[in-house]
């Protein structure tokens, strides 16, 4: 135990050298930075699913460690978005209608300025105020940290109801999926004061930046890999100490956890919100890559999709969880992006942009049934991690407390 | 034998007074000859007054030919006559006052008289008043409501006159009712209008507030002091609610009374146009970016008399302060406007109970559907604590089933009786399908049996979609469920709702039945509250289970046709149900059918509620909606109807 | 010898039965206590509404030297006050390891800042390893705790609690299916841990009682029914009708 972080975890040591080898190959073979065999686009790709794998990274910190299946981590994920969004499109406006209102007889006021870009901004709903949200949207250091207060406080505050009430297992999973599709219904009004269904777009072009697109997007994919890196860290000592022992606790058997002196709500508080912190640090740095963000991307469905990344990954190891995202979001690129070759039957020709989701869900299903470690399972064979024998018990707290009273009872 | 005669003889009469033209109509328009010749809308209204006045039988016949273009005018000596087509180019013209044929003309002898629309509508109006007493049901009928679609002030005496020999009760009903609303628009006595107000005020009528809302409409007057003979409905002090001293003055302006405001872009224009050497009035134009300095060149523009000086808020202040602002009822009598303000609140008050019914029949209709889609999960996540995330596919699979069974069998009342058991056997046996090859693996695991129904539900989802495609598919309801139950012009609710009300309620005896008196339910029951103890007691939990599970599926197939018949069918269905119906269960409490219908009504309630308060926005309702459960959540974590005890496990 | 906790009067029913009827319980500040009791007696109930799992519908649950109510208290504050309970099924933290568990059960800061920056010290990893020999577990410091045996999961059970230094111990069923040396182990175990503080053992197994030598409490349908020494209660006619005698 009085070992070093590191020495204790040298899981960690290969995730970041790994890592790190990974941008690099990448940016040698970008076309901004290096040879230019790798497409911009697909340098965009892998940046945003650096992105992904960050927010798994947090999935698996609150699912796979402490035992809470939140079906809302992508709502904050988008809200991250949004924070950094808003500050792009402003500043972004702002610059164009400088420059166009400069062109006049008559200097503008900063208040013409203000209402031009509210215009500009707003005309798509019909409207031209700023609305209050966006109050701090001149400010990229404001902005900047409410892309991680805004999500982080919602969090909080939901949290905190929803673990004050005890509310646990699958309860906690719907409560949160319908807390996802209130906000994302929320955000589809137009009144809203986000651009309702069109959201905000054009966030790929950063203000004042003159530089090319193939050099913005190594920036991003920089920006990720460290964000990921140092997240991953973070994730890997929170788990590695004490505190990972308790959530580890919590998600096992929260009841014993509670007579051990623990205030479990308090660490599912902390490991909710932390997460959600997480979860919108990567939206920020996902979205100006995407170029576009809008509230189709924060239904409820995407947060499922993200605990499919998990589980397909191997839950309650990180790098379980960071290999699923990036496995299965890069394979579904690939076959929605129509780059899966057809398969011919005769009577009838496969094509997986059709066919992908039907094989994903089965294949989710399977790996539900058949391998619960997830893909991560397979280092295991390779480092012959033994799992103890826990005749059955769920890994869940709200089974593990059934099972438990069942014995009581 | 006698009528015989008589028919000879008028026959003889008309023949001797034809050329006689003693008749009155034929003199009456011999009268307006020039003015219906001439055809004009604007002169020609005493002309059709004075032949409806005339209350001669033969002028609504006249009138009827004329409106149809048939009337054609002899050039020879200017009579007018009913004309229809001859051989070849001439026309048989028939006398309005005898009936008689006169002869026949060649069309160029003749000129035909072709009323445009404007005085076919006041050829139209002037002919109710004969259609009012017409013998031809249908007629009087159509009369009535051409008086209702366009009511008038001559129309009064007519329809008070054809009330007294009106032989059908329903005609006669509607035509005192017709009468009343007429006398409050159009009568020329006060009292008769405030007496008539008052008749009616009971009633909660479209047409009654259609009758009423005229006479409270009311026009914003500016003037130096209040008149007197002007009926007012409210002084307005400029600045307080209703009316900012802005646009106070800008009704000054518009009144010619005030100089114009000179607004920012005016300024910016004045001052553009203005440059001289890089300077506007003294301030370079580089200054020019805030509006004091704007403020200052402009002031220096006006000063030079070069653009209209600068309207500011003391002058305005100063021009408002010297007139009275006031809204004044069009209607000039004032016993009229308060009778009928009076009623008017009355009448809201009425039509606001009645909205409150009918908003409470859509709830509870909503709350049908809410429960239909949720009494299925309430059986597989409520009594077997299995959460089914593809639950809203069965949902929508019953949906498709329905419309695959319209497809072969054509006739909808048919087609939807298979369809219901068809849908039944289709999602029983895919939620046993389900249970026996998934769901029964992970029943020590909800939050994974969570994670692999979400799997088989995308799967279904897209599976749907390969099949049937994007589009919607309709999935048509049988005629006799078209139309509305209509209480009154305010409470209506469609027959589709009302079965679909029916069905739930079926299902939920169904349910209590299954659950109270058969075996299954028993041993179901068994199964749930003790598997061990049920297996030992020769119950087969596995079997129990998959029954179980089939019975909540089914039931969610046959929720999917009656959704079917009113939503669009596609494969997105079920995921729009899907969160409604877990917090359905959620919040009535799980582990209970009760339970489901108290969430259901609940949620009904509560959305038909919130939509209420902010109707223009559906979006908004189902937020607050869904953040409202997240806090009653809070209150009652284990819901409306929570089992209590050890039973309910912490 | 003071009183370091005291029930009254409490009653709690579920669904209208009445698992505890105006109970009424006090122990000092090292004692030892068996509690026993037929099945349904609200032995367990009576362990829920100590440690704060179970909301008493009245009565009065008083603690320490200051007299706190722990009424109102949660688990985990009840928990941090010094009242350890063992449950009937051993429940470790199967995932981790024995020094885990034991360092998460360790008397320390229970707040999550503290936690989330804690490095054991020396000394703490010496108070481990001092539990550990103490509960025949040392050589097992760096095994997951899943795969122990029965028994020894039970006395790792035993050692967490007795790592969290409470003042009173709630031991549910301590011995069930042990072996007899390592129920004689528990046994001393117990014995010892109740010079220092406060310990209720709910048990079945007279011979364990016996064994245990302390005042026994007998529970029947949710109230004491006699009190005592065991010889003393075992000849009450009440508890021979209603529980020894069948």
């Amino acid at each position: 135990m009085d070992r070093s972080f590191v020495a204790r975890n040298p899981s960690v040591l290969v995730f970041l050298a790994l890592l790190s080898l990974f941008t690099l190959v990448v940016t040698v073979l970008s076309e901004g930075f290096g040879i230019g065999v790798i497409s911009t686009s697909f340098v965009k790709t892998l940046g945003k699913t650096l992105c992904l794998c960050l927010i798994a990274v947090a999935m698996d910190l609150v699912w796979g460690f402490t035992g809470i299946l939140s079906l809302g981590h992508f709502a904050f994920f988008g809200l991250g978005g949004y924070m950094i969004g808003m500050w792009l499109m402003y500043e972004r406006t702002r610059l164009i209608v400088v420059d166009a209102m400069s062109q006049a007889e008559i200097p503008p006021t900063p208040s013409e300025v203000v209402d031009a870009i509210g215009s500009q901004i707003f005309g798509v709903v019909g409207s031209s105020e700023f609305p209050l949200v966006w109050a701090f949207a001149d400010s990229l250091a404001l902005q900047l940290m409410l892309v991680v207060l805004v999500p982080g406080l919602l969090a909080l505050v939901f949290g905190w109801l929803a673990f004050r009430s005890r509310v646990t297992g699958v309860y906690l999973s719907i409560l949160t999926q319908a807390m996802t599709l209130a906000l994302a219904l929320y955000l589809f009004q137009n009144d809203s004061g986000l651009r309702g269904n069109n959201g905000l777009s054009g966030l790929q072009n950063l203000p004042g930046v003159t530089a090319a697109q193939d050099i913005v997007s190594i920036w991003f994919l920089w920006a990720s890999a460290l964000a990921l890196g140092l997240g991953y860290l973070l994730a890997a000592w929170i788990v590695a100490g004490k505190f990972g022992s308790v959530i580890r606790g919590i998600r096992d058997n929260e009841a014993r956890v509670r007579f051990l002196g623990y205030s479990v709500e308090v660490y599912k508080l902390a490991v909710f919100t932390l997460t959600a912190c997480l979860a919108a640090i990567a939206g920020a740095l996902y979205y100006p890559q995407a170029g576009i963000i809008n509230p189709e991307e924060m239904a409820p469905i995407a947060s499922i999709y993200l605990a499919v990344w998990v589980a397909i990954g191997g839950r309650g190891r990180l790098y379980g969880a960071v290999i699923g995202a990036a496995f299965v979001s890069l394979l579904s690129t690939w076959f929605t992006g129509g780059q899966a070759p057809d398969i011919p039957l005769g009577f009838y020709t496969i094509k997986w942009v059709d066919w992908w989701q039907v094989l994903l869900g089965g294949s989710f299903v399977l790996v539900t049934l058949f391998a619960p470690q997830g893909i991560g399972g397979l280092f295991d064979l390779w480092s012959n991690r033994r799992h103890p024998d826990r005749h059955g018990a769920n890994l869940g707290p709200d089974a593990g407390s059934l099972r438990e009273k069942e014995a009581t009872q | 034998m006698f009528r015989l005669f008589l028919a000879s003889l008028a026959l003889v009469g008309t023949c001797l007074t034809a050329s006689a033209q003693e008749a009155a109509l034929q003199t009456i328009l011999q009268e307006h000859r020039a003015t219906i010749a001439e055809s004009s809308r604007k002169t020609i209204g005493p002309a059709i007054d004075a032949i409806a006045a005339s209350g001669l039988p033969q002028a609504q016949r006249m009138l009827e030919t004329w409106a149809a273009k048939d009337m054609w005018m002899r050039k020879s000596d200017g009579l007018f006559f009913a004309g229809r087509k001859g051989e070849g180019r001439t026309y048989v013209l028939t006398d309005f006052d005898t009936g008689a044929t006169v002869g026949s003309f060649a069309s160029s002898e003749l000129a035909q008289l072709k009323p445009n629309s404007g005085i076919r509508a006041m050829i139209g109006t002037a002919l109710v008043r004969f259609q009012l007493s017409d013998p031809d049901r249908g007629k009087r009928l159509s009369a009535l409501d051409s008086i209702q679609r366009a009511p008038e002030a001559v129309l009064l005496p007519p329809l008070r006159a054809s009330i007294e020999a009106e032989p059908d009760v329903e005609i006669k009903m509607r035509k005192q009712r017709l009468e009343r609303l007429l006398t409050i628009g159009y009568d020329t006595d006060h009292r008769a209008r405030v007496q008539a107000i008052d008749d009616m005020s009971d009633g909660l009528g479209l047409d009654l507030r259609a009758a009423l809302n005229p006479l409270l409409v009311t026009s914003r007057h500016v003037a130096p002091a209040l008149p007197d003979e002007a009926n007012i409905a409210a002084v307005l002090e400029p600045g307080r609610e209703g009316l900012s001293v802005v646009d106070a003055y800008d009704l000054l302006v518009a009144r010619d009374l005030a100089p114009p405001r000179v607004s920012q872009d005016d300024i910016r224009n004045a001052l553009a146009a203005h440059i001289v050497g890089g300077r506007v009035g003294d301030v370079p134009v580089a200054q020019l970016d805030t509006d004091a300095a704007r403020a200052q060149a402009y002031a220096a523009l006006a000063r030079a008399g070069a653009v209209p000086a600068l309207v500011t808020q003391a002058d305005m202040a100063a021009a408002v302060a010297g007139h009275v602002f006031f809204d004044a009822y069009v209607e000039p009598s004032r016993a009229v406007t308060e009778a009928a303000q009076q009623a008017l609140d009355r009448i809201d008050l009425k039509v606001g109970m009645n909205q409150t019914l009918d908003l409470a029949l859509d709830a509870v209709s909503l709350a049908s559907i809410y429960f239909l889609a949720a009494i299925g999960l309430a059986i597989t996540f409520g009594v077997m604590g299995v959460i089914n995330m593809a639950h809203g596919e069965f949902i929508m699979m019953g949906a498709y089933t329905g419309y695959v069974v319209q497809q072969v069998i054509p006739d909808h009342t048919l087609s939807i009786i298979v369809a219901i058991p068809m849908a039944f056997a289709v999602t029983f046996a895919a939620g046993v399908a389900m249970e026996r090859l998934v769901i029964r693996w992970l029943y020590a695991r909800p939050l994974e049996t969570l994670l692999a129904t979400f799997g088989i539900s995308i799967a279904l989802q897209q599976l749907a979609k390969n099949i049937f495609g994007t589009q919607a598919r309709p999935l048509t309801a049988p005629g006799w469920l078209d139309g509305a139950w209509v209480l009154n012009d305010v409470v209506s609710i469609s027959y589709i709702r009302i079965a679909i009300f029916v069905l739930a309620l079926i299902f939920l005896a169904l349910f209590l039945y299954i659950a109270k008196r058969t075996r299954l339910g028993l041993e179901m029951r068994a199964v749930t509250q003790n598997p061990r103890m049920a297996g030992s007691m020769g119950i087969n939990p596995g079997r129990v289970n998959m029954l179980t599970f089939g019975l909540g599926s089914g039931i969610a197939g046959i929720a999917g046709v009656a959704i079917g018949l009113f939503a669009k069918v596609t494969s997105d269905l079920g995921s729009d149900y899907i969160v409604q119906s877990f917090m359905t269960v959620v919040v009535g409490g799980v582990g209970n059918i009760w339970g489901a219908l108290a969430g259901a009504g609940m949620i009904g309630f509560l959305q038909k509620g919130i939509e209420w308060m902010n109707p223009s926005n559906t979006l908004a309702a189902q937020t607050y909606m869904i953040v409202f459960i997240i806090i009653f959540i809070q209150f009652r974590p284990r819901g409306i109807i929570a089992l209590k005890g050890r039973a309910a496990g912490d | 010898m003071s009183t370091l906790l005291e029930v009254s009067g409490v009653s709690v029913s579920f669904d209208g039965f009445r698992a505890i009827n105006n109970l009424s319980f006090r122990i000092g500040n090292a004692e030892l206590r068996a509690v026993i009791g037929p099945n349904g007696a609200g032995k367990t109930t009576f362990m829920d509404i100590i440690t704060g799992k179970t909301r008493p519908d009245e009565g009065r649950v008083i603690w320490g030297e200051k007299s706190v109510s722990l009424l109102r208290l949660s688990e985990a504050a009840i928990a941090q006050m010094g009242i350890g309970r063992k449950f009937q099924k051993p429940t470790v933290f199967e995932d981790q390891t024995v020094q885990e568990n034991l360092l998460m059960a360790l008397k320390n800061t229970r707040g999550w800042l503290g936690v989330l920056f804690y490095h054991p010290t020396a000394t703490d990893l010496q108070k481990v390893d001092d539990l550990a020999t103490e509960i025949g577990l040392w050589q097992e410091l760096t095994r997951k705790s899943g795969e122990l045996s029965h028994g020894q999961k039970q006395w790792l059970e035993i050692g967490m609690l007795l790592a969290q230094e409470p003042r009173l111990l709630l031991v549910d069923e301590p011995a069930a299916g042990m072996s007899p040396q390592e129920r004689e182990h528990t046994t001393d175990l117990l014995v010892q841990a109740a010079r220092t503080r406060a310990v209720v053992v709910v048990e079945h197994d007279m011979e364990f009682v016996r064994r245990l030598n302390c005042k026994v409490t007998v529970l029947h349908e949710g109230s004491v029914l006699a009190e005592g020494s065991l010889d003393h209660v075992t000849s009450n006619q009440d508890v021979i009708d209603v529980y020894l005698g069948r």
